[in-house]
């Protein structure tokens, strides 16, 4: 080992000050290059370490060559959100080398494969080289998998730069690999002899280390789709159509793992659930309200070009009064737009989706454990308001890994909503109608096809109907029905989750916002408050507006509303439902398809208030 | 019920209903149309093979054959859909209740324009659905417009003459791995319903292509939809009756004479030869039959290819005897110890 020299050797007088577990390492390599490994790695080995952690694959829409980065944030003080700025950088790809030599913080340091030969020409950085090549060559990997293992070399470099246990990194690798000796072993030892390496090529000249801490060991790490997939399950999803679109395809994958480990009947040993890969988005979306109309907890799973696709069918749902539950995973629109970045660019086409008046009922997660939460709850909100239900995430939580506490049973029982089934209609001597109002709250009731009462049968359809679901182009009827799914839409405010509000001392100012963005909000509000700025914060969780939203509004001499779209479509939504107040409320939309920045928020934020002085 | 009541309703078959009980709303459809035959036939074999009503969901999509779910069979749950999304809807709709029966109508707009892609999709599946096509070459309700079914050649008022090939719905059913897949026309009511009781009792997709003439846009004498051209061409493959499961086939035939098809529910479809010999288990021979029904200009009727062997969509997914939207709560949400499980299996 000792034989291997560097290439390069840039001196740099040692730097004085320490930063312990306060910095973000963000990591370039090429696409398909296998380096998700060796970044799990690195992220689940300094989560296991105690550490506050987040990770972010920033990656292309390409399956092998182009260049993708992950950037890790740890924060002892917890804070989790993206920055921009990238203390620790490390070089894999030539072709996003200068760029990622440029990105480095001044201070910073930048550690690369001494194979790459492009000029270095930063004086205010710390420079460490890698002997990639030597160690994999060194190593006894077979041919084939040497290029995805020479990822590994800076696992263990940053090992031992950082000061990461070893140990750690087994137990990441140990979980990746599903407790695989072979993998584990030869991944393993790049790791250790890259780390050996370090420790006798490189002096270390940085000011960076990781300590462990007690800050995570009540906590998992799990990415949004994989929770809202487990979620759905334990809320009795029986029936998924689906069509694969990045970023929602591994949320079904999600259910392809788990269902057949939990829901075998427990008797039969039966399937009490079916997937099934449909043709296209249209198909999927018409499948799943096939399944839902006949009784089946029922789901599908797309990003903004698959609701394009499936507006029609979401129109029919709303209108027929069916219930099943659409997971979002944004992505960058219009049109194909940037598949592989985050967004919250479809709160305004969800909300108004289908033609005609439709509004839409929406639960919007706010952590990787309300994907989960969210995920049962919806099956609750759809059967219950016999309605689709629209659950937003986005790319970064759906893909991304994320420290969460870990997931929580469910706290009710399901709600089935107003089924009538043989005895009922019996019951009633037959006599009831599909879309009457009999509970004052634009909730009818419904039989579900398999039902072998004679007089449960119905005829659903899209055209105009009456309170017998029978076709009529009745003026007066059809102003009826419309009205009535006025006052369901109304109802749903009583059923769907309230925001969580959190109020400052002496605060007269508000944000709003929801999803991802939260990590970067409570940074922001935390960096604020330490100079002076108090703001109270209501992250919302639904739409419709529940009264804590027009109370928070109110009470507020204004608010900032943040989100990750170019139009501030939340903010259009709230100034559209708090016209006579929405003076109040100013936009802090975030554009660039990449998660929010604390940083952001807080200029935004400081400069609308510098106006107002 | 009285019996006097009884007595008014009719004869009734073996699960107690009479002929009224398979009924719809009246039909809002132009007097004549062929889809109020179709509807006609649908309710008679239902009853004749003592189905009970409650035990079929009926589908359609859009347009004149898609509303006629609303005139047959009114103790049916039934769905009308979006154009050309039926399959979607039925296919997610069956599994609710996998023991029911269903009927899908469609048109040739709604299956062969805009339903090409989910009418294909379907038939890969091999969903256990009743698939009946009502061939008209037009479009009925927005008065008179070309479908993809129409003849290349075929003059319409105010669209002059039509310049594309059509598309032949049995063709592709063929070619798209169909299980079962037969023609026959709307002024052969008999036909009809030897075929609707075969394809009911099919373990499968079933795609039935029926010629219904469309009286108001598309009947003249030269039009390959009409009355008068399916009288005067129509070429049927053999005289088919469907023999109940149980029930012995009392007619003596000569040797070679008929073909005995056995269905999945262990009913059979006689095929009585007529002037050729057909097999219509053999693929190749179905595609060379339609080859040459196309060349010839015949409206081909009858079982045009089979296969029992296939498995359904539902063979496939080793679901419960009980109904999954029968299921309680306990089946459906696993037990809390599990999810320290899973949340041990996080990292």
């Amino acid at each position: 080992m000792t034989a291997i020299q560097t290439k390069i050797k840039i001196e740099k007088p040692l730097d004085s000050r320490v930063i312990i577990n306060d910095f973000s390492i963000t990591v370039g390599t090429a696409n398909g290059s296998g380096s998700q490994t060796s970044n799990l790695t690195l992220l689940r080995s300094l989560f296991k370490m105690g550490i506050p952690v987040s990770g972010k694959n920033l990656f292309p829409s390409n399956i092998q060559g182009l260049p993708t980065w992950y950037t890790i944030r740890v924060s002892k003080d917890g804070f989790l959100a993206r920055r921009e700025e990238h203390e620790i950088v490390v070089a894999m790809n030539p072709g996003s080398f200068i760029e990622d030599l440029a990105g480095v913080q001044p201070g910073g340091v930048f550690i690369y494969a001494n194979d790459i030969n492009l000029p270095i020409d930063r004086e205010d950085i710390v420079i460490y080289p890698m002997a990639v090549q030597e160690l994999v060559q060194e190593s006894d990997a077979p041919s084939s998998l040497k290029n995805y293992v020479a990822n590994m070399v800076y696992v263990g470099v940053l090992a031992q730069l950082l000061g990461i246990e070893l140990e750690r990194i087994y137990q990441a690798l140990d979980f990746h690999f599903k407790s695989k000796q072979k993998p584990i072993e030869l991944n393993f030892s790049i790791v250790k002899s890259a780390a050996k390496w370090a420790e006798l090529n490189l002096e270390k000249r940085d000011p960076y280390r990781v300590e462990a801490m007690d800050e995570t060991h009540d906590l998992i790490m799990a990415d949004g789709n994989t929770a809202a997939a487990l979620g759905s399950i334990y809320g009795g999803v029986n029936f998924a159509a689906w069509y694969p679109i990045t970023p929602a395809t591994s949320l079904v994958e999600g259910l392809e793992e788990y269902l057949p480990m939990l829901r075998k009947d427990p008797q039969t040993g039966k399937n009490t659930y079916a997937i099934v890969q449909a043709e296209d988005e249209l198909a999927a979306i018409g499948m799943a309200i096939g399944a839902g109309w006949a009784g089946l907890r029922s789901m599908t799973s797309t990003s903004g070009p698959g609701l394009s696709l499936m507006t029609e069918f979401a129109g029919l749902a709303y209108y027929s009064e069916v219930p099943l539950v659409i997971w979002d995973i944004q992505r960058v629109g219009p049109s194909t737009g940037l598949p592989t970045r985050t967004s919250q660019g479809d709160l305004s086409m969800v909300n108004y989706l289908g033609h005609g008046d439709t509004q839409n009922v929406i639960l919007l997660p706010g952590s990787v454990n309300e994907c989960f939460e969210f995920g049962w709850k919806a099956f609750d909100l759809a059967e219950r308001l016999q309605w689709p239900i629209y659950v937003l995430s986005d790319l970064d939580f759906g893909m991304n890994h994320w420290m969460t506490e870990p997931f929580k049973y469910p706290n009710t029982h399901m709600d089935r909503g107003k089924v009538l089934w043989e005895d009922d209609i019996e019951q009633l001597s037959g006599k009831w109608a599909r879309y009457k109002d009999v509970d004052g709250d634009g909730i009818p009731y419904r039989t579900i096809p398999g039902n072998q009462h004679p007089a449960s049968a119905w005829f659903a359809r899209g055209t105009g109907h009456d309170e017998n679901a029978i076709y009529t182009e009745d003026a007066g009827e059809y102003e009826r029905n419309m009205m009535r799914l006025k006052k369901k839409y109304d109802t749903a405010k009583s059923m769907v989750p309230k925001p969580i509000i959190d109020v400052k001392q002496d605060a007269n100012i508000g944000i709003i916002a929801y999803g991802s963005t939260l990590p970067a909000v409570q940074e922001a509000r935390h960096h604020m408050a330490e100079k002076g700025l108090q703001t109270d914060f209501l992250r919302l969780r639904a739409v419709p507006f529940t009264q804590e939203v027009t109370d928070f509004i109110y009470d507020h001499e204004r608010s900032y509303v943040i989100e990750m779209n170019r139009d501030g479509q939340l903010h259009q939504l709230l100034s559209l439902e708090y016209a006579p107040v929405c003076a109040k409320l100013t936009s802090v939309a975030h554009l660039d398809g990449l998660p929010m920045t604390a940083r952001f928020i807080q200029d935004r934020i400081e400069q609308e208030e510098e106006k107002r002085k | 019920m009285t019996n006097q009541t009884k007595k008014a309703r009719g004869k009734l078959n073996l699960v107690g209903l009479s002929k009224t009980d398979y009924k719809g709303m009246p039909t809002t459809l132009c007097q004549g149309c062929g889809h109020n035959s179709i509807s006609s036939q649908i309710i008679a074999a239902c009853y004749e093979l003592d189905i009970k009503p409650e035990t079929i969901i009926k589908f359609s999509g859009i347009g004149c054959s898609s509303k006629s779910p609303a005139y047959f069979l009114g103790r049916s749950f039934g769905f009308n859909g979006l154009h050309g999304r039926m399959p979607s809807l039925a296919t997610g709709a069956m599994f609710g209740d996998h023991h029911q029966i269903g009927i899908g109508t469609s048109g040739d707009g709604d299956t062969a324009s805009i339903g090409m892609g989910q009418f294909k999709h379907i038939m890969r599946r091999n969903l256990p659905l009743l698939y009946i096509v009502e061939n008209n070459g037009v479009y009925g309700l927005t008065k008179g417009q070309f479908s993809a079914t129409a003849e290349t050649g075929l003059f319409l008022k105010g669209h002059g003459t039509n310049q594309y090939m059509p598309v032949d719905i049995a063709w592709e059913a063929v070619v798209g791995n169909a299980t079962f897949v037969a023609r026959s026309f709307a002024g052969d009511p008999k036909q009809v319903k030897e075929l609707l009781k075969a394809a009911l009792s099919h373990n499968g997709i079933a795609i039935l292509d029926i010629i219904s003439p469309c009286v108001t846009f598309n009947n003249t004498d030269a039009s390959m939809h009409s009355y008068a051209w399916g009288r005067e061409h129509e070429v049927a493959l053999h005289e088919l009756s469907y023999v109940p499961p149980r029930e012995d086939i009392l007619v003596e035939y000569e040797e070679g004479e008929v073909l005995d098809v056995t269905m999945h529910d262990g009913s059979s479809v006689v095929l009585k030869k007529l002037e050729r010999d057909y097999d219509p288990t053999n693929r190749s021979r179905a595609i060379q039959l339609l080859e040459e029904a196309n060349r010839k200009n015949w409206l081909i009727t009858g079982l045009i290819y089979i296969d029992t062997n296939q498995p359904s969509l539902f063979d496939l997914y080793d679901l419960p005897e009980t109904p999954l939207n029968r299921l309680a709560e306990d089946q459906m949400r696993p037990e809390p110890g599990t999810l320290d499980q899973v949340n041990a299996m996080m990292f």
